[in-house]
């Protein structure tokens, strides 16, 4: 659905030449979830920009939806919803006005537009608000109206670039049932941007992590966690130095290290691996209590990547 | 698979149509939903028409008696005065619509609209028809309300100086939208629609005739289209509709609605816009 190629983009400014993407490979299958996860001004957005025909990228190649991307902007534009960070809604507008008249751009008829304008708003939790005031609608509501606004076309592709910012918790959780079920039932491939790492994971198929302007890692969020620092598995032993004995023999369980009341291992699949590690424990006589796996988060995929953490990341534009 | 083969094949099928038809198209809807959202707001439509309904009352009534001084262009004084106001009218009432372009470009409608397969002239033109009728349908009121305040035109006249008046709105609406495009703060656009409008002004002869300034001042107002645009409505109003400076005033206003469609078609095409 995108494939691209060194995808590039610098911007002139007063203080000289800022280079916001510096070749960017991506390749989105159909029927994909896939995020982009970065800081803010990693290149997240502009990179959604050039792939959205809005900027036209300095190096680089692309084919979105079939279509090339410098030689067929519109034919891009016809498959693509593009649903902005900030939204675009008029508040002076009502709801059906902006969603009607988005269809009829696409050139959809007067009358298959306000039936395709209900459909999505019974869909998107909208349905009696057709002839609200935009300016009167909750900030969820609003993001859904978003959504809605670059559904109506029924695309093949949706952007979505930084989705649940700024909402309520309980808004960006039924975002997020929203933006699973696009998928479902309107068999759209999604790409979002987010700088969340729990909308990343609760999300995606794959993300790809972007950080000043380039992907430094690729995968399903499981393969990244488990890819960048394994999963930690910790035994509650009661001989401690006779269980290191033990498993420092066994090449899988890396970092062997004594913890409080037990034994603390990295292994590459904690579920799978766990287990056999504990077999050997028993066999050798060291009764372990209890079994503990944890995955690593986004976070430390990230702060192993990159040396900062995504929440101490500079807020740069 | 998606239930919505039939549609792309309907979508291209339009794109195979010619370019101008979808253009034309993609105006028509810019149009009924800018006038729509206009017409939440009526008020504006009349608050853009006091000003010039002041100058009627307030200004047109000292202009009677200098009517007779040596150097006051032919016809009465309404006939001299109201086309004035009807330019300053096209001229002032299109001028701000840059600022409505700015607050689109904020609420981020603009890019929402940018990214659909629309004719990006299109959405230009439909903003554009809307400035252009509002304007028209003013500049009708306030030669109707002139005819009530002493004002003797000839029907033919009075026409081809509200179309002059659309050729300008077209004009300076162009323009406007360009500067708000190009300068996306209100705080910009501001000092710079001042800036210009001032000269424009003083240089027009719309308050007063250049006839009864001084050659320096008429010579720099010849540089200022916008002079001619106002001797030719002053010709019509007259009913001297063979004057020359009623072709010079039509070619002028002409050449400025192309010179701005011109400007902010290529500004709007732009990428950054």
């Amino acid at each position: 659905m995108i494939e691209a190629r060194g995808l590039a983009r610098t911007f002139r400014s007063k203080t000289g030449v800022v280079e916001a993407v510096r070749g960017v490979d991506l390749d989105v299958a159909a029927g994909e979830i896939v995020g982009l996860l970065g800081p803010n001004g990693a290149g997240k957005t502009t990179t959604q920009r050039m792939l959205s025909t809005l900027l036209v990228p300095t190096a680089g190649e692309a084919r979105v939806a079939g279509c090339d991307l410098r030689r067929d902007p519109i034919g891009v534009r016809r498959q693509l919803g593009y649903v902005a960070q900030g939204g675009g809604t008029n508040p002076a507008a009502k709801v059906d006005e902006e969603l009607v008249t988005q269809a009829q751009l696409y050139g959809m008829s007067r009358g298959a537009a306000r039936e395709r304008a209900r459909e999505l708003r019974e869909t998107l939790d909208l349905a009696d608000l057709g002839d609200r005031l935009i300016k009167t609608l909750s900030g969820g509501q609003k993001r859904r109206l978003d959504i809605a606004l670059g559904l109506m076309h029924r695309p093949k592709l949706v952007f979505l670039d930084e989705p649940s910012t700024g909402l309520d918790p309980h808004s960006r959780a039924n975002l997020w049932t929203h933006i699973r079920s696009l998928r479902e039932h309107h068999h759209a491939t999604i790409l979002l941007t987010t700088h969340y790492l729990d909308e990343a994971d609760a999300l995606c198929d794959r993300i790809f992590i972007i950080d000043h302007g380039k992907i430094v890692a690729s995968g399903s969020p499981a393969e990244l966690k488990r890819r960048i620092s394994g999963d930690l598995v910790t035994f509650e032993v009661e001989d401690i130095a006779r269980a290191t004995e033990v498993l420092a023999a066994v090449p899988e369980a890396r970092d062997v290290t004594p913890v409080e009341r037990g034994l603390r291992v990295t292994v590459d699949r904690g579920e799978t691996q766990a287990l056999p590690l504990m077999r050997r424990l028993d066999e050798a006589g060291v009764r372990v209590g209890s079994l503990h796996i944890a995955h690593p988060s986004l976070d430390d995929v990230f702060l192993t990547l990159t040396g900062r953490s995504l929440r101490d990341a500079p807020a740069a534009a | 698979m998606p239930p919505h083969d039939g549609y792309y094949a309907y979508l291209s099928a339009l794109a195979r149509e010619a370019p101008e038809v979808t253009m034309l198209r993609d105006a028509m809807i810019t149009f009924r939903y800018q006038m729509r959202l206009l017409l939440r707001e009526p008020v504006w439509i009349v608050i853009v028409m006091i000003q010039p309904l002041l100058y009627l009352a307030l200004f047109g009534p000292l202009l009677e008696p200098i009517a007779s001084t040596k150097g006051f262009p032919p016809g009465d004084a309404w006939q001299v005065f109201v086309p004035g106001m009807l330019i300053q009218l096209g001229i002032f009432g299109s001028m701000f619509v840059g600022f409505g372009i700015i607050a689109e470009i904020r609420y981020g409608t603009v890019e929402r609209m940018r990214v659909t397969p629309a004719s990006r002239l299109g959405l230009l033109l439909g903003r554009i028809l809307r400035d252009t009728l509002v304007l028209l349908i003013q500049a009708t009121l306030l030669t109707l309300i002139a005819v009530a305040f002493g004002l003797r035109v000839p029907a033919s006249g009075a026409l081809i100086t509200v179309g002059i008046v659309g050729m300008l709105g077209i004009a300076l609406s162009s323009l406007s939208y360009a500067a708000g495009l190009w300068l996306k703060s209100e705080d910009a656009l501001a000092p710079l629609l001042n800036m210009v409008a001032v000269p424009i002004l003083l240089l027009s002869g719309i308050l007063l005739p250049m006839s009864l300034a001084p050659g320096w001042l008429r010579r720099l107002a010849a540089v200022n289209p916008f002079s001619h645009v106002v001797d030719g409505a002053r010709a019509a109003f007259r009913g001297d509709l063979g004057d020359s400076s009623l072709a010079i005033g039509l070619v002028a206003s002409a050449l400025l609605a192309v010179l701005g469609l011109a400007v902010a078609t290529r500004t709007f095409q732009r990428e950054s816009a």
